[in-house]
């Protein structure tokens, strides 16, 4: 197994200031799968990662790496894992190509054995070319492929990926969509935390979702959808006065809700001016909905940031 | 199962390993594309202070403890130089290294621990120290304030000595907040270290309650070393002075290794 999580807990500091981010954590990946990994921020989505490649101890549970214990073998786990890190580290002071072969060094690989997969590692991560390019000349989205080339110099069993397109372009995000699954498509195991739900939802066989330190979800994208959220969305929004009567303050898309929702579909959220409904069947809703006038609609099937939100909660997390 | 926590885990013997050479190697292959300004840079200041202190006051200093002012000079600037050498490499350059630029975090990606990134941290600067203190003493050497073999001695003096404050170094990299937190270890301790230990003048100069406290510094112990090696005479106490410098190196080495775990092993 590329991974085995089981009773993951991780506190920090002691005492009556301790922190538990990580809270009895079980996760278990399957060769040749990508798994997402989502979560609002400070979920313990980082912090879980960390654990995994050895860098911080757990306070509890056991975690498998590559099929070795870690903490205790988490070197020699490294050694068949690549990673992207969230922040991009790369060395200023060298060429894109002198990048990878001092990483490689750090495997222990030799720069005889490296040099002649250089182009081929650069035209992985569409920089061909580039092997002179110094870094401050690259792009956010180049920096970012570039580490993804890096990550790949041991040619890894699993790569973990933080985060791999926060910040970046749709033509950037698009291009490491598609090496990813080239990847995934030549047996690499993936495992990547995102909080870019169609990023799961497009990458992921299955994921989980992760929220103060535990688990709430855990599937493939359909099954995660149909085990949480009924399967039709209807979102309202506009002007709307009951019985056509003048605006007064129990006007909007809010007061309609508060008034009708219920009647019409199983679950209604109400976020500012915008009413969610969720529904097995939305055709009764739609019916009566045609004859508020005012009042805007948008008819979708659920999707997963549905089911994130609806787990997570609406509010803000900074 | 709960594991044991932290406090007393970072405070375990450093673990050490080959690998660090491959860390080593990076801080050698930057240093060589910049390696021309970065020796000059290294060798300007000190020689300008030594000719113009040595020239200068040396005229109104006709002997110092029975030589030139001039050569009893060198032998401090040798060792204080290669002291500045090994700071300001890991204060500077390590703190950029683990801080600014993330790359002791890329590395720890790879399979290499922390313990040999801090470690080949420690022999990069004492060997950059190294380098820096054998180009002033080559210049020593031209300008004939040396004449003896002896001489070539001191060069192991310079690597213990940069391993020596390297590993102090290393100790205020680990609790940095900031770049200008370094002005405090200057101000407070290098440069107060540096008028203690008898590297412009003679400790027979300072005040006895002064004197207790200068014999206990490391730079002391380096320059009692390195002076009369330079002036062709075997030391006195060579087994106090080096055990003294190598002490230092591996208790500073040690807490800085535990201060470096608990910053980034959390």
């Amino acid at each position: 197994m590329p991974l085995e999580i089981s009773g993951l807990v991780k506190r920090f500091g002691e005492g009556s200031e301790a922190r538990e981010v990580v809270r009895g954590l079980n996760l278990s990946l399957r060769p040749g799968e990508c798994f997402a990994l989502l979560g609002p921020n400070g979920a313990g989505k980082t912090t879980t990662l960390r654990c995994a490649l050895g860098l911080t101890a757990p306070t509890a549970g056991d975690i498998r790496l590559c099929g070795l214990p870690v903490p205790e073998q988490a070197r020699e786990a490294r050694m068949r894992v690549g990673v992207v890190p969230q922040i991009d580290s790369l060395d200023p002071d060298f060429t894109c190509a002198e990048n990878l072969v001092v990483f490689a060094g750090y495997f222990g690989i030799r720069e005889s054995e490296i040099r002649p997969r250089i182009p081929e590692l650069l035209a992985f991560a569409g920089l061909e070319g580039k092997d002179n390019a110094r870094i401050q000349s690259l792009s956010g989205g180049m920096k970012r492929r570039l580490t993804l080339a890096r990550a790949l110099v041991n040619k890894p069993e699993l790569l973990i990926l933080d985060e791999p397109t926060t910040g970046l372009d749709p033509q950037a995000r698009h291009l490491i969509w598609e090496r990813l699954r080239r990847l995934t498509a030549e047996g690499t195991t993936i495992l990547l935390t995102t909080h870019f739900m169609d990023e799961a939802e497009r990458l992921a066989h299955r994921l989980a979702i992760l929220d103060a330190g535990r688990l709430l979800a855990q599937g493939s994208p359909r099954e995660v959808i149909a085990a949480h959220i009924e399967p039709q969305v209807v979102e309202v929004f506009g002007e709307w006065t009951d019985n056509g009567q003048s605006a007064g303050p129990e006007s909007g898309a809010a007061a309609w809700a508060t008034r009708y929702a219920a009647d019409f579909s199983k679950r209604c959220e109400i976020s500012g001016e915008t009413a969610f409904c969720y529904t097995d069947d939305a055709a009764p809703l739609l019916a009566h909905l045609a004859h508020q006038p005012g009042l805007r609609t948008l008819h979708r099937p659920a999707n997963l940031e549905d089911v994130f939100l609806k787990l997570t909660g609406r509010e803000l997390r900074d | 199962m709960e594991k044991p926590s932290g406090r007393r885990g970072h405070f375990a013997p450093p673990r050490l390993s080959l690998r660090f050479a491959a860390v080593w190697r990076r801080n050698f292959l930057v240093w060589k594309k910049l390696a021309l300004p970065s020796v000059v840079g290294n060798l300007a200041d000190p020689v300008i202070y030594m000719l113009g202190l040595g020239y200068g006051l040396g005229m109104l200093v006709p002997q110092v403890e029975g030589v030139s002012y001039i050569a009893f000079l060198a032998g401090g600037t040798l060792c204080y130089s290669t002291m500045n050498a090994a700071t300001f490499e890991t204060l500077y350059s390590g703190f950029s290294r683990m801080h600014v630029q993330k790359t002791w975090e890329a590395i720890m990606n790879a399979p290499i621990a922390l313990d040999d990134i801090v470690a080949a941290e420690l022999v990069w600067a004492a060997s950059k120290a190294t380098l820096a203190g054998t180009a002033i003493l080559a210049v020593i050497a031209a300008f004939g304030f040396t004449a003896s073999p002896l001489a070539l001695a001191a060069i192991p003096v310079i690597f213990l000595s940069g391993l020596c404050f390297a590993a102090l170094g290393l100790i205020m990299t680990a609790v940095a907040p900031s770049y200008d937190f370094f002005m405090y270890y200057f101000t407070l301790f290098i440069t107060p270290m540096t008028l203690m230990s008898g590297v412009f003048f003679p400790q027979s100069q300072l005040p006895a309650a002064v004197r207790s406290i200068a014999d206990a510094l490391p730079l002391s112990h380096a320059v009692s070393l390195a002076r009369p090696l330079l002036l062709g005479k075997v030391p006195h106490d060579i087994p106090l002075h080096a055990g003294v410098l190598a002490a230092v190196t591996v208790a500073a080495f040690w807490l800085a290794l535990a201060l470096t775990r608990r910053r980034l092993l959390k």
